[in-house]
């Protein structure tokens, strides 16, 4: 396998980390809104932990997406 | 290649060069804008809070608002202890990263905080932070963060060794996540760019086609901003509970 192929094997794969974080997320946002259905006077309160939440666990896809970009178009040729 | 998106985070000297001895103290474009960046958070506070009214106008209320949410912020995570030693610089930290985050969404313009050496400065000065003040504070009960209590013994030795790796991984994170999601975004936002022009060369029902990563290209570009407040707002909070930890070890 030439050096070129491997690459962008690479970066596919390091997009595999992204389904991750998106279950990561989906977990977030669901269980917020099952909460919040049960005590939505409450559920306000909370915004600012499900945003906290929510950047803390897409960082992670990001991390995998940094490194798939990196070896698209940055890593030398 | 023409439209190569990595292009945009190159750093290139702007002035003659200049050297401290080992140290290359080149004033670069990176440079310009962490300049920028101070110059805009600091002078918006300094305008902002000119007239100080008793009922504040526009500017000021957008100031005063901005420092009640970090001094909320700070308290809520570190107490009122934090507030009193830690609130200058969380202050000063997170209007750094918002400014340097919305100065970099303009297009053509160099995004600092996409610049993994800047976030891992912030970060380190963070870590070295929680370290000197935690063992000037506490001195050795300091270490009293490693050892959760209401540990069974059998288990206590593996439980310290995963909390010693999870501190020094900590500036690691910190920095990776800002910069990761600050140089992510600006490639992202470039390589869907690329596909309108792509799209509308090759020709037929491809021309009519390429309105749709131009969409994608607004869409992600509202979302890149929600990013820059978002990572903003997420490095300060980090910042406020790794600094508490130092005020306040064994929990």
């Amino acid at each position: 396998m030439d050096f070129a192929s491997a690459k962008l094997i690479g970066a596919g794969i390091a997009c595999i980390g992204m389904g991750g974080a998106g279950i990561g997320v989906g977990i977030i946002f669901g269980n917020f809104l099952q909460g919040a259905l049960r005590n939505p006077t409450e559920a306000p309160k909370q915004f600012g932990n499900l945003i906290f939440g929510f950047a803390v666990t897409e960082a992670l896809g990001i991390f995998s997406l940094a490194i798939a970009l990196i070896l698209l178009f940055a890593a030398p040729h | 290649m023409s439209n190569d998106p990595i292009h945009q985070f190159h750093i290139n000297p702007i002035s003659p060069p200049i050297h401290f001895g080992a140290i290359d103290a080149t004033f670069t474009n990176a440079s310009l804008f962490m300049v920028a960046g101070v110059a805009v958070a600091s002078g918006f506070m300094a305008w902002a809070m000119r007239p100080q009214a008793l009922v504040p106008g526009r500017a000021q209320s957008v100031a005063e608002i901005t420092y009640g949410f970090v001094h909320g912020m700070v308290r809520d995570a570190a107490g009122d202890e934090g507030v009193k030693r830690f609130f200058p610089f969380v202050f000063t930290v997170f209007m750094f990263v918002f400014a340097a985050n919305m100065i970099g969404m303009f297009p053509y313009w160099f995004a600092p905080t996409g610049q993994i050496i800047i976030t891992a400065s912030m970060a380190l000065m963070v870590f070295a932070t929680v370290l000197i003040v935690g063992f000037a504070k506490n001195g050795f009960k300091f270490l009293k963060l490693f050892v959760p209590s209401g540990v069974p013994w059998y288990i206590l030795w593996f439980v310290v060794i995963i909390e010693i790796i999870s501190f020094f991984s900590r500036p690691l994170s910190h920095a990776i996540r800002l910069w990761a999601n600050v140089f992510a975004g600006h490639l992202l936002l470039k390589v869907i760019a690329s596909f309108v022009p792509m799209m509308a060369a090759a020709g037929g029902m491809l021309v009519l086609g390429s309105v749709i990563p131009l969409f994608m290209t607004v869409a992600i570009y509202a979302l890149e901003f929600l990013v820059a407040f978002l990572q903003a707002y997420v490095f300060a909070m980090l910042t406020c509970i790794y600094l508490n930890d130092a005020l306040h070890p064994g929990h």
